[in-house]
């Protein structure tokens, strides 16, 4: 089965860090990733731009809205995800535990709707 | 005649299958597919075949296999008339995979995955509050109406939660499998857990006036013995059993002949079940031997501690508080801590205990646990201080929902006006 992690943080926790405590943060990214490809898990994963970069759109009744900021404006917010491949959940939520992410935020993991084929 | 014979046979067959295989034939059907709906309406479908087949065409040699076969094909059906895509086709990959020719082997044994769908309901994706009531509708099959009353829960409101989580499994893709060994005691805690707020749901009426309720508790106690069987090198699940069991043997003391609630302390030894307490024993002794002490050992241990001092007058309080504290210590639960104040209070006087009581105030929610306030009512009467006393037998009555035990803590706080 594919599993989304959708990784929630707060940004501004991440601007506090020290030059020296980013780069070990992102180091333990990297390794987490590399460790993803090693065991053939990974099939995506993408850092996103900060939560202010973020522009809605809505459509309704054939008009056009477009909105300044984050769909879901909460103290945590999207920073990143991974697309991966996981026998069942249980799979899933032990790469979910090793994610860096989860220890300074929150991972949601997310079963992939199956439409191919 | 004859027909009306083998008629009947096939019924009782069929029922004594249902009873005996339910859980297992779903299990295994469950697993292979991690469909649980699907596989509850095809064993549904294969039981209601047997009847009117099993009648005229006699019983089968493995009337387990015979079911599953039929149970498979519906299930087929099914997927092929409701879903298309890769889906269809992995279910339908899955279904074909069970071994088809089953009915044909009259010795063929069905692998048991029970523990494997025991684990999944109380797998920790499953919202703790569901995990009794699924289990209780998945390996039992018992119907949402049933579950609803004893959870106190509009039916129609258990019924969707069912299909919900249900469907959570089948799309979170939970496995059905006995975790590997070093998640096994969180999850098997979880497990004993669910199992255990299925038969707490069944005590609340010790009367067992209510027949859903009472059949809980005994449907908790099947649970409780399939772990066991099923994992015998588990103290947890042996303590769990024995605790079931040691209650449950007091259940017709519980009341008096008119209904009326009656204190362990006063109950008639004689409407004790004593081959259950031997029993109860016997598994906190088994369990015991492997040293490897937990919650529900130790609550196993206290209401065999509780029976032995009523039953041969033996003052056993101090061992009664070391089991508090080692309970205490593990679960940290204020509801422990209230309990082990009357251990504090036979041994060291109503006063030490009224104090542990009073540094236990400020937790809220204590203050919404009737047993609190009988026990702090009870302390000030042995204090002497009635009318405190007589407030905290009011906030006791006001909290209690069984209308026999807020009965007797009326009769309490009568006895200490009049006296």
């Amino acid at each position: 089965m594919q599993y989304l992690l959708l990784l929630y943080a707060d940004e501004s926790a991440w601007d506090s860090l020290s030059p020296t405590d980013q780069e070990t943060a992102v180091a333990a990214y990297n390794a987490y990733t590399e460790a993803l490809t090693e065991a053939g898990a990974l099939l995506g994963s993408n850092r996103l731009q900060p939560a202010g970069s973020a522009t809605q759109v809505k459509v309704s009744d054939g008009k056009q809205q477009v909105l300044d900021g984050p769909y879901v404006d909460s103290k945590e917010q999207l920073g990143g995800y991974y697309l991966i491949e996981a026998p069942d959940l249980d799979a899933a939520l032990d790469w979910a535990a090793r994610c860096p992410g989860s220890h300074h935020g929150t991972v949601e993991v997310r079963p992939v709707w199956d439409m191919s084929g | 005649m004859a027909a009306e014979s083998s008629d009947l046979a096939a019924r009782k067959l069929a029922a004594a299958t249902a009873r005996r295989s339910y859980s297992k034939l779903l299990a295994y059907l469950a697993a292979h597919t991690g469909n649980v709906t699907a596989a509850e309406d095809a064993l549904a479908e294969a039981f209601a075949t047997a009847l009117t087949s099993w009648p005229e065409q006699g019983c089968p040699q493995n009337p387990e296999a015979w079911l599953l076969t039929v149970a498979r094909r519906r299930a087929i059906d099914v997927v092929r008339k409701q879903q298309r895509g890769v889906a269809v086709s992995r279910e339908l990959e899955l279904l074909a995979d069970l071994d088809a020719g089953l009915v044909d082997d009259e010795e063929v044994e069905i692998p048991d995955r029970r523990l494997g769908l025991l684990f999944a309901c109380a797998h920790p994706a499953v919202d703790p509050a569901m995990r009794a009531p699924l289990m209780l509708q998945v390996i039992l099959g018992l119907n949402a109406a049933t579950i609803a009353s004893a959870f106190l829960v509009a039916p129609a409101t258990m019924g969707q939660r069912l299909v919900r989580t249900k469907n959570k499994l089948r799309q979170a893709g939970v496995p059905f499998q006995v975790p590997e060994r070093k998640e096994l005691p969180a999850r098997l805690e979880a497990v004993l857990d669910a199992i255990y707020a299925a038969y707490a749901e069944g005590w609340t009426d010790p009367v067992g006036a209510d027949a859903a309720r009472r059949d809980l508790a005994e449907e908790a106690l099947f649970l409780g013995g399939m772990v066991c069987e099923l994992m015998p090198g588990e103290p947890e699940a042996l303590g769990l059993l024995s605790l079931m069991l040691h209650t449950e043997a007091r259940r017709k003391a519980r009341r008096s002949r008119s209904g009326a609630f009656v204190p362990l302390a006063q109950q008639d030894i004689g409407q004790w079940d004593e081959r259950m307490i031997e029993h109860a024993e016997s598994l906190l002794r088994k369990a015991s031997a492997q040293a490897q002490p937990g919650r529900y050992q130790l609550e196993a241990a206290l209401q065999s501690a509780h029976a032995h001092r009523h039953r041969s007058g033996t003052n056993n309080w101090l061992a009664v508080r070391q089991l508090y504290d080692s309970l205490l210590e593990l679960t940290g639960s204020p509801v422990v801590a209230v309990n082990r104040v009357l251990a504090v209070a036979e041994l060291d006087g109503p006063e030490t205990a009224l104090q542990l009581l009073d540094e236990m105030g400020a937790n809220q929610q204590l203050v919404e646990y009737q047993p609190y306030w009988a026990m702090r009512a009870e302390l000030l009467s042995r204090l002497g201080k009635n009318e405190l006393a007589g407030r905290a037998y009011e906030v006791a009555i006001g909290l209690e929902r069984d209308a026999e035990v807020r009965s007797f803590l009326q009769q309490r706080l009568a006895a200490l006006q009049a006296g």
